[in-house]
């Protein structure tokens, strides 16, 4: 099998000026956006903080709380099924849509749907899923994945966008107009939610007091989804609980601020049951999840709560777009997440991170990411998956590295190659540090050579 | 007191005018300055690598020059071999001596401004000009010398207020002010794009800021800018900020 390799997606990415500029600069304003609200709310520290723990807490008694989440949702009229992985999860949906004779779904962004691939799934059994978030239904019209959690055709231009509606919906390809290019997937779009058969979103909350889901968007594609069809049916990782309503509060405050800097997501709602006439399901997904609960390394991932925050401050992620991660989720997030579906796989994605641990600092749950990045390069070494160049490099370096007689030889050798080998070769593209940089400019000693001729003497005569 | 002098490979190296700074200074404290003679690499490119083998056997090789020796501080002119020492040398055993070792290794930042706390600097250095402050972002997050940017607590900082002490120098910083410049060590090498780019774009805001001058407590972003810097032909000098604060940095 294939091994993801995002710097070279990356690369791709970076050389689009205009894609990587308009990129950077759209996800750093929301990180700027962020830092103002946040900024403005005096306990912002004491928050995370405190969501960290309810996450942590909730997290600890797990089984508990689903069992009286699953018992309350029940009371309140929702069917609630119960899926071990993604396939099951498909499954349970497409015999409740074959059951109601469904042709045709409206639905709102869930990465969880995504991560079980259930839009391809439903399709190829002749069921038509139609995204109502306008930038997850870009992706899908360009059979591409969302390049972001919450912003899912960011490192789309709107010229990208329009050539794209010009190819699939017939517009004019000249126009890049945002109001002109709206108006063009609404027209498209009515035609298609008055005749759909069933609803279908993801979940941001669970409360397990109340057995009720809540669902934020900006669009209200989640709300389309699930008050215009006759059947609604949600999906929610088993991971989105919080134990009491008077809990959810704090974490609504926390999403939409990580997420984009703004005080709340335009639509937050909450569905506690059907609505009269309705018939309302609730898929419950492990796939994984309670495999990584039992992990005393990386359970911690659980906390994450989808906001998207940690990308829109990498400076990684900034220049080379979600779609370079080739997962379905990207980012730091996505790099300490997506190994603990397949290490083999996913093996080079801790490597994309320098270290700057913003993303630990940003996140609302305290998801500890930088740690996980150690902890993923680590296991990916372990298990015999580190790159061949990285394996030479460290079994190279080690013998120099541990002993100063031959760190100081290497360190010679290194300063004689850059005074007396010629550019041309130093920096030729053998030497991948030459291809952005300059060679530094050899100084006229070593530190340890300065002390031996300047200092140890004198020290010797004291 | 009695300070170990640990001078990590890339400084001795490639940079050594930082060692040579730091150990001036100490000097020009007064302090009983003992460079570890014997130093050899830290174990961070292979721990950053995920090679935990390579980086124990670096960490005992490290054990063996601070054993015995009475170091009442380690004093390592790097942030990131200091966060090394600090939050990772796991790897060996935690013996009262590697516990005492990890609590007391400092970067100079830390040694002046927490330890010594100085107010004044020995022989009053002078660098009369707009200097861009490049805090590192070992140093930042993991040795919490400045308040990030995207932490919501009061702010400080250590660089900031050292430099201060320096007649005529007026600090300042980049638009992005501590956005990653894209080095992180191995990281540099096996991702170029990408590292390049966020280097690029972090000279660049310094010259739109007209900055001709840059320091930072971590070198090794140094080295990255200032090799970018001069691959894209932008007049910037960056040092140590060391070499400032014992006024060997020349314009």
């Amino acid at each position: 099998m294939r091994q993801v390799n995002q710097v070279k997606l990356g690369a791709e990415f970076i050389d689009k000026q205009a894609h990587r500029e308009m990129h950077d600069r759209c996800l750093w304003a929301a990180r700027m956006r962020r830092d103002k609200v946040a900024a403005s709310i005096p306990e912002w520290e004491e928050m995370r903080e405190l969501a960290s723990q309810i996450k942590l807490h909730t997290l600890s008694q797990l089984d508990s709380y689903l069992q009286q989440f699953a018992t309350n949702a029940e009371a309140n009229g929702i069917h609630v099924h119960w899926a071990r992985d993604a396939e099951e999860h498909n499954n349970i949906i497409l015999d409740i849509f074959r059951q109601h004779n469904v042709k045709t779904v409206t639905k709102g962004k869930s990465m969880t749907m995504d991560e079980c691939g259930m839009r391809e799934f439903m399709g190829r059994h002749g069921i038509d899923i139609y995204e109502a978030d306008l930038g997850e239904r870009i992706q899908q019209l360009d059979n591409q994945r969302p390049s972001h959690i919450v912003m899912p055709a960011i490192h789309k231009l709107r010229s990208d966008v329009a050539s794209l509606f010009a190819r699939t919906l017939g517009s004019d390809k000249d126009i890049d107009d945002p109001h002109y290019l709206n108006s063009v997937m609404r027209a498209d779009m009515r035609k298609k939610y008055i005749k759909v058969d069933a609803g279908m979103s993801g979940v941001n909350f669970g409360i397990a007091e109340t057995g009720g889901i809540v669902v934020c968007t900006n669009e209200g594609n989640a709300d389309i989804s699930a008050n215009l069809p006759p059947l609604y049916v949600a999906t929610m990782g088993l991971e989105k609980l919080i134990p009491r309503q008077s809990d959810l509060p704090l974490f609504i405050r926390l999403l939409s601020r990580s997420a984009l800097g703004l005080d709340m997501t335009q639509y937050t709602s909450h569905y506690h049951g059907p609505r009269k006439g309705q018939e309302m399901h609730l898929v419950i997904l492990d796939n994984g999840r309670s495999e990584r609960l039992t992990s005393p390394d990386y359970w911690e991932v659980l906390k994450c709560i989808r906001c998207g925050a940690c990308m829109n401050t990498c400076p990684v992620f900034r220049r080379t777009s979600g779609i370079s991660y080739d997962a379905i989720y990207m980012g730091p997030i996505g790099i300490v997440l997506e190994p603990s579906y397949d290490l083999y796989k996913y093996a080079r994605l801790p490597y994309s991170c320098t270290h700057c641990g913003s993303c630990g600092d940003v996140c609302p749950v305290k998801v500890p990411i930088p740690h996980l990045v150690f902890y993923w390069r680590s296991e990916v070494v372990k298990h015999g998956f580190g790159q061949f160049t990285h394996n030479v490099e460290e079994d190279l370096a080690e013998p120099i590295l541990k002993s100063t007689t031959n760190l100081a030889m290497a360190e010679k050798m290194g300063l004689w190659a850059l005074r007396n080998i010629p550019k041309s070769i130093m920096e030729s593209p053998l030497n991948p540090w030459a291809k952005e940089h300059s060679d530094p400019i050899a100084p006229e000693e070593t530190f340890r050579q300065y002390y031996e001729r300047n200092i140890k003497p004198h020290k010797e005569n004291d | 007191m009695k300070i170990g002098f640990f001078v990590p490979c890339y400084i001795d190296a490639i940079h050594p005018q930082a060692a040579i700074s730091t150990y001036g200074l100490l000097k020009k404290l007064g302090l009983d300055v003992e460079f570890i003679e014997r130093g050899s690499c830290c174990g961070l490119p292979e721990l950053d690598m995920g090679y935990i083998k390579h980086s124990c056997s670096l960490e005992k090789g490290i054990v063996s020059l601070i054993s015995d020796k009475g170091y009442d501080y380690v004093v390592v002119p790097s942030g990131i071999c200091t966060d090394q020492f600090r939050d990772h040398f796991n790897e060996v055993e935690q013996t009262p001596e590697i516990e005492h070792f990890r609590a007391t290794v400092h970067d100079p930042v830390e040694f002046l401004h927490d330890i010594l706390k100085i107010t004044e600097l020995p022989g009053h250095p002078r660098f009369p000009y707009r200097v861009a402050l490049h805090n590192g972002c070992h140093s930042l997050r993991y040795l919490n010398e400045a308040r990030p940017t995207e932490l919501m607590i009061k702010p400080f900082d250590k660089c900031a207020d050292l430099l201060k002490l320096v007649d005529g120098l007026e600090v300042g910083y980049a638009t992005r002010r501590d956005e990653c410049c894209g080095f992180g060590g191995t990281y540099s090498i096996w991702d170029p794009s990408c590292s390049g780019q966020q280097g690029r774009d972090k000279v660049s805001d310094y010259a739109r800021n007209g900055f001709k001058y840059v320091t930072s407590q971590d070198m090794s972003c140094m080295i990255h800018q200032q090799t970018i810097a001069r691959k894209n032909g932008l007049d910037l000098k960056m040092f140590y900020i060391t070499e400032i604060l014992n006024g060997d940095a020349k314009p």
